[in-house]
């Protein structure tokens, strides 16, 4: 009998707890989904050489949509879990870094914000320089001094052999 | 066979050549480097193929595809971690050759069989594609329409582990896909005007690709470097060469008729390519411990069957593997109408392609036998700086585009789903696909529906759509079969890779 209790709690581990974040997955598919529709319902008619109308197939993407966010609720309560993608470089016994990819977006969203204004020769400098420190290379004169060759490097690739001008920004006539 | 000789005319000036030697270097560089799949390498150096000329361009493109691959396979075997689910076979079984101190051998194997399969597989490419473009030109939208679904339905619903998040992954995709005026009318653009055109596909793919997985690896880096196998010269004795030459050749046998279905998957042949070599195999017992054929056969099949998507990517403008839809996307960025009639259209390019794949592949072979060693040390490339330049040349390709700090924040934001769908296991194809086919199935029933003056009947009218609507049906009721006497899909043979043979051998006969 005893052997039967046992098995029973080796068993559990393999139908562990239901995976939470999955209802919010669900959620953002049954919004998305939502959005479509609700934008496919502000369309005006086709004209009249136009026979599949501009609305027919978002309300189809639409509807799926919302019907992929009930059935993935479901089945997460069903104790449907998802398989994490696994690489080279994955390491999915430890948990997920969260700093780390909130810092690497940070540094994306200045690339973003600066760029118009700076120009890539130095924000694509501040990318790879930014990205690389806070990836844990703690070497900043050589982050920088690789990330400086990169991004000027670029600029003069695209601007000399593919004859393609990147907007140089703040360093207009400098390059 | 003219169209054939020109192509190799313009694939063998010596501009060219130095074009397709820079894409099979660039290629094999990036492909090996850990991390990078073969469809990250094309998404990364699409944008350095947009500035020279179309011809030299794809020419250099040809060349970044197979070096990509070879790259890959050099990863998996000296790191046995598959680059993609393709892969797998080639990261047991080479890995264990690898430990067993033959790394130079299987990465020989690997490398001449690429060759040999790569070379039968243009060659038949060269036979195939005109017939099927032939007879797909003669098609009807309903047919063309079907053919879509059907490549759709397949990528979604036949390959991956999970059909749900198959689904998820194709409608996420065909939402994106609405995004434009191409009706006349504003969707889903937000009111923004630089969404009139809809979002480039070249930011959708290197945001999936590059930025998701950049980011999702940042989430779970190794701390623990893995072990990485040295490696001297890549040869084989005599030995070697008898062992190896046949599972080539059945290989490539398993691999191009699988790719070159509009259903596609590269998973499939690999599987049953090493089944048989451990069913004909005089040494079945080493299968598992580092046996040769079980490198050379699988990895002759994964090339054959690359090739074999180019069938359906040049002749139907279906991709339908992820390093297919990024030639698509680099065919379309050449200006290339895709579809039917691109071998009509551009007999002179498509032929170009084709010539410049067979001189990529056996460049590849001249160039990368000898540098093997060199392509091992890119392994040890300090991680930071690895992810930090991937993140850096993602957002230079995206910010090329257009020169727009608006499609930077589309790659944040599409990368950012990404990530999120590499946590809740949702395949990246199905997505890259839906983006590319949702226009182009509402273009096919437009037309359909135009010439009919809006009889719906006319989609099933044709006798193609009829059987092609019929094996849809077929595969709907086997996977409720299926389903219905094995409940939980859930778990996935192909990504847990642990080397037992067995474990493959039951894939395959399932």
């Amino acid at each position: 009998m005893s052997t039967t209790t046992e098995e029973l709690a080796d068993k559990r581990p393999l139908h562990p707890l239901i995976d939470k974040a999955q209802y919010g997955l669900a959620a953002f598919l049954a919004l998305a989904g939502g959005y479509v529709l609700y934008d496919a319902a502000m369309l005006d008619d086709a004209f009249a050489d136009q026979p599949v109308q501009p609305y027919t197939l978002p309300f189809i993407v639409g509807g799926g949509l919302v019907l992929l966010g009930i059935l993935l609720a479901v089945a997460t309560a069903r104790g449907d879990r998802p398989e994490a993608e696994e690489g080279e470089d994955i390491d999915l016994t430890q948990g997920t870094d969260v700093r780390t990819v909130g810092l690497l977006a940070l540094v994306l969203i200045g690339n973003i914000l600066l760029i118009d204004w700076l120009g890539w020769a130095i924000t694509g400098a501040f990318v790879f320089a930014g990205a690389a420190t806070v990836l844990g290379s703690r070497n900043w004169v050589r982050n920088i001094t690789v990330g400086v060759a990169l991004s000027v490097g670029s600029w003069y690739a695209f601007y000399v052999l593919l004859g393609v001008p990147i907007p140089a920004g703040i360093l207009d006539g400098v390059l | 066979m003219d169209l054939l000789l020109d192509g190799f005319a313009t694939a063998l000036t010596p501009e060219n050549l130095l074009f397709a030697t820079i894409g099979v270097l660039l290629g094999t560089a990036v492909g090996v480097l850990p991390g990078i799949g073969p469809a990250m390498t094309l998404a990364l150096l699409l944008p350095v193929t947009y500035s020279v000329g179309a011809d030299s361009a794809i020419i250099m493109f040809a060349g970044i595809y197979y070096g990509g691959m070879y790259g890959g396979s050099t990863t998996s075997i000296l790191l046995n971690t598959p680059g993609e689910s393709s892969s797998v076979i080639t990261a047991i079984e080479g890995n264990k050759m690898a430990k067993a101190g033959r790394a130079s051998q299987a990465l020989a194997t690997a490398a001449i069989g690429s060759f040999v399969a790569g070379t039968i597989a243009t060659v038949l490419l060269w036979v195939v594609t005109p017939f099927v473009a032939d007879v797909v030109v003669t098609l009807g939208s309903p047919s063309y329409l079907a053919l879509m679904l059907l490549a759709l339905f397949a990528v979604t619903a036949v390959l991956g582990s999970s059909k749900l998040r198959g689904f998820i992954a194709l409608f996420l995709g065909l939402a994106v896909g609405l995004v434009g005026t191409s009706t006349g009318q504003a969707r889903l653009t937000f009111g923004n005007p630089l969404l009139a055109d809809g979002i480039d596909i070249v930011v959708v793919a290197v945001a999936l690709f590059a930025i998701g997985e950049a980011l999702w690896v940042a989430a779970h880096l190794r701390h623990k470097p893995l072990e990485i196998i040295p490696v001297g010269q890549p040869w084989m004795n005599k030995e070697d060469w008898r062992r190896s030459w046949k599972p080539w050749l059945r290989g490539t046998a398993f691999g191009f008729p699988f790719g070159a279905l509009p259903a596609g998957g590269a998973e499939l042949p690999t599987f049953l390519s090493y089944a048989t070599e451990k069913k004909l195999s005089r040494h079945p017992e080493e299968f598992g411990h580092g046996a040769i054929e079980g490198v050379a056969g699988p990895e002759a099949a994964n090339n054959a069957s690359a090739a074999g998507t180019l069938v359906p990517l040049l002749a139907l403008g279906l991709p339908t593997t992820a390093t297919a839809a990024i030639m698509l996307v680099a065919l379309q960025g050449y200006g290339f109408q895709t579809g039917p009639t691109l071998m009509d259209d551009h007999p002179d390019l498509v032929w170009a392609l084709l010539a410049s794949l067979f001189v990529a592949n056996t460049l590849l072979l001249i160039i990368n036998l000898p540098m093997a060693p060199l392509w091992a040390k890119l392994l040890r490339i300090p991680r930071p700086y690895l992810y930090a330049g991937i993140l850096f040349f993602a957002s230079l390709g995206a910010y090329s585009v257009n020169f727009q700090a608006f499609d930077l924040a589309l790659l944040l934001a599409i990368g950012a789903l990404g990530f999120f769908m590499r946590r809740f296991g949702i395949p990246v194809l199905p997505l890259i696909i839906g983006v590319i086919l949702g226009p182009k199935i509402e273009e096919q029933l437009t037309t359909a529906l135009k010439i009919s003056q809006g009889d719906v009947s006319t989609l099933w009218s044709e006798p193609v759509a009829v059987v092609v609507y019929a094996v849809m049906a077929l595969l709907l009721v086997a996977m409720a079969v299926t389903g219905a006497r094995k409940p939980s899909p859930s778990e996935s043979p192909l990504l847990d890779a642990p080397g037992d043979s067995n474990d493959n051998k039951e894939l395959v006969e399932r």
